[in-house]
């Protein structure tokens, strides 16, 4: 009411210093200035209403007295998390990244096959991740020191009928066991003599293709696998696809069995066939492998003993260089190597292994033979033997350090004694590889 | 003619096969990746259910060789029940893709994580590396040496079982409820023995017992493993012996795969005890199910506290 007051007084005494207006803009002002006085005065008494209550006296505090005292509740359980950390606290849905360091290093006399004395060898990157209920991607880039090359990647089908599985992309070819290995899981700093003379070495059968697997009926426990595969063609040293039609093929049987829970063997069979590189024909590899395991499983970090075999027979078309009348010729090398390894501590493994292996004289190799001088006729075999003696040394399950004293007699006559040592490390989520 | 006669062809061979189906489907065929899992899988599946392991009770269960023979037996699983938290990362994976078994792949229908039922404990926080050593990232993966976890991992076995076999569904349940039952009564027993024994103060090799040791209340103040998976070495084992002699600790607690030269030396400098405890069901013979691996263990750990005061 007051402020009502103030209002019109305030209004008569603007309006009596206010110059000669016209009058209906005068009222109208007038008007709206009363509206505004209301809007005021209510919202002034909407406030006075909401602190009335902050008004009133604030109760005096009384003790309870005990018949008030509410019965004793027992405190809440504390809930229980269930679930360890989610997925997303090492990953939402990237895939398994790793990489592995491979370094070498060579002293001694290395003939005509040689390490270089440092040699960041390889640096493999590792994607590995299920793609969809259906089927499941891995990605291995493998880069030198001078170069980059997709070592594998492929897509695994994990859900077809009948027992089967499909596998599409670039992949190594299943011929025996040491080509199907990446380098940071061999026994060895090096691949044997046979793979390098006979089967492409380190590059090995790697090409683009389609596998198709299944599982064999057999008897008594015995797992029996049944592989074929189609492939471009293209493997350095053991197949060339000149045209579409020169694809490889690559068939592979491989039985296993547990003679008891500690001691298991390994056998397979394998056929390859493709375009020669060095004639205008075929290669045919055939291959037999052999592993015998035993791992006491009580003492199984500590103890174990692995021994293997491979035994590579090829029949690898050939042109003879002849100015006159180049003709075609057919080599027929046959290689093999024995190895065994020994787990003599937590972290502690030795090995030895027996290299034995032909080759086309003048052929290449993987890793590269000093060239021929004198050019001999591919169809001469020259016969290299080896014997390796390895000690490793895991610090962890993720770096390892390996020494191997190598001695290799090469067919051109030439002896090499060489210490090669290595280390390796891996970082990240690396998946584990198939028995 | 040759249409009826193609489809009674048919016919029988779709009889054949779904023949084949009902019969296999009499029984669930469940995997389990520890026997820990087949055991407690087994107290509620009853006969209803094949239950077949990979790992066995004395074997390291972050160390299985992927053999083929193991393929076998997932290629016909409908189930795969696996402890998770990265236990099997080293081995499992590969024997999955090989089974072409869709249903166990991680994420299909037929695939059991089951720490994701349980409490888990020593979740680490912060930045983990492998300067930490081999460490979980998601938690303690041993976490079924609490009964508590064992209850919870029956019960989520008698859910997905009573899913598959709707026909059954009480017949899980009934077996669950006797198995909460006994597995109360059993853990009363075993709470009551060691209760003398709260607040004992030990030593793990590996960091196998965190969920073993909350339960029963023993603190655990070192490991023999500077670091989860590295080897003891002579500097740390020295450490060792100054901390248990310092704080009068007496007792080893070693799981059945590992050295115990390193154990023994310890023990013999503080004039304590190594105690082979087991982790897992089938350590022994005499641990056949899951009431029997915390008979052994507390049994053995009773008559140990009982020697070294």
């Amino acid at each position: 009411m007051r402020i009502s007051l103030f209002g019109l007084a305030l209004l008569g005494l603007l309006a009596a210093q206010l110059p000669a207006q016209d009058n209906s803009e005068l009222l109208s002002r007038m008007k709206a200035m009363e509206d505004r006085i209301k809007a005021l005065e209510a919202e002034l008494q909407a406030l006075k209403g909401q602190a009335a209550p902050a008004a009133t006296p604030a109760p005096i505090a009384v003790a309870p007295t005990p018949e008030a005292t509410p019965p004793s509740v027992p405190p809440e359980p504390q809930p229980v998390n269930l679930g360890g950390a989610g997925p997303a606290a090492s990953k939402a849905l990237n895939p398994d990244i790793s990489a592995i360091g491979d370094f070498i290093g060579a002293a001694g006399h290395g003939a005509n096959r040689r390490i270089p004395a440092l040699e960041m060898h390889e640096s493999e990157l590792g994607f590995q991740e299920v793609i969809d209920p259906y089927a499941r991607a891995d990605f291995f880039i493998s880069f030198g020191e001078h170069g980059v090359d997709l070592e594998e990647g492929f897509l695994t089908f994990t859900a077809l009928p009948a027992g089967l599985q499909l596998k599409v992309g670039k992949m190594r070819a299943v011929f025996g066991k040491v080509n199907t290995l990446h380098n940071h899981v061999l026994p060895w700093a090096d691949r044997p003599l046979v793979s390098q003379d006979l089967v492409g070495g380190e590059d090995g059968i790697n090409d683009a293709g389609l596998s198709l697997s299944r599982i064999l009926p057999a008897p008594k426990g015995i797992f029996l696998e049944g592989v074929a595969q189609v492939y471009r063609g293209d493997s350095t040293n053991v197949f060339h696809a000149g045209k579409r039609t020169d694809i490889s093929t690559i068939g592979h049987l491989h039985a296993y069995h547990d003679f008891s829970e500690s001691t298991n063997f390994d056998l397979g069979a394998s056929y390859a066939r493709g375009h020669s590189p060095f004639g205008d024909g075929t290669n045919q590899l055939y291959g037999a492998d052999l592993t015998v395991r035993w791992k006491p499983l009580r003492r199984a970090i500590y103890h174990s003993f692995v021994a293997r075999s491979e035994l590579v027979w090829a029949r690898t078309t050939v042109t003879l260089p002849s100015l006159a009348f180049p003709s075609i010729a057919i080599t027929k090398p046959f290689g093999y190597y024995v190895s065994g390894d020994y787990q003599f501590g937590r972290r502690w493994f030795i090995g030895g292994r027996f290299d034995r292996s032909q080759r086309g004289a003048c052929l290449p190799t993987n890793p590269d033979t000093t060239p021929c001088t004198t050019p001999i006729p591919s169809t001469n075999l020259l016969q290299d033997t080896g014997g390796s003696l390895v000690l490793t040394y895991w610090p962890s399950e993720f770096s390892q350090i390996r020494g191997q004293l190598r001695r290799t007699r090469y067919g051109e006559g030439l002896t090499a004694n060489e210490l090669i040592f290595q280390f390796m490390f891996s970082m990240g989520a690396h998946g584990a590889h198939p028995f | 003619m040759t249409v009826s006669i193609g489809i009674r062809t048919l016919a029988v061979a779709m009889a054949v096969a779904l023949g084949g189906v009902s019969h296999a489907a009499a029984k669930i065929n469940l995997v389990t990746s520890t026997q820990d899992l087949a055991a407690l899988a087994r107290e509620v599946g009853g006969d209803k259910v094949n239950v077949e392991s990979i790992a066995m009770g004395y074997q390291d269960p972050h160390f299985v060789e992927p053999k083929p023979s193991f393929v076998l037996k997932l290629q016909k699983a409908d189930l795969l029940a696996v402890v998770g938290l990265e236990l099997e990362i080293g081995w499992l994976p590969p024997l999955q893709t090989q089974s072409r078994n869709a249903k166990i792949q991680k994420g299909g229908a037929g695939y059991m994580e089951m720490s994701q039922y349980c409490q888990i404990l020593e979740i680490p926080t912060g930045q983990v590396t492998r300067a930490m050593g081999d460490v979980h990232p998601q938690g303690n993966p041993h976490y079924w040496l609490n009964p508590d976890n064992g209850r919870r991992i029956a019960k989520a076995f008698a859910d997905k079982l009573s899913q598959l076999d709707a026909a059954d569904a009480a017949y899980f349940a009934g077996r669950y409820a006797d198995f909460d039952q006994r597995l109360t009564a059993a853990e009363k027993g075993w709470v009551a023995k060691m209760a003398p024994y709260r607040g004992r103060k030990v030593i793990t090799y590996h960091r196998s017992w965190p969920n073993f040791c909350e339960r029963f209340g023993l603190e655990v103040v070192d490991y023999v493993e500077p670091r989860p998976g590295i080897p003891p070495t002579p500097s740390h084992t020295l450490e060792l012996i100054n901390i248990m002699k310092r704080e009068g600790i007496k007792l080893i607690l070693v799981e059945p795969y590992f050295d115990l030269r390193t154990p023994n030396s310890i023990a013999r400098a503080v004039g304590g005890e190594v105690a082979q405890l087991m982790p897992s069901v089938g350590g022994v013979k005499e641990i056949a199910n899951y009431f029997q691996l915390f008979d052994y263990d507390v049994n053995i750990l009773v008559n140990l506290f009982q020697r070294v005061k």
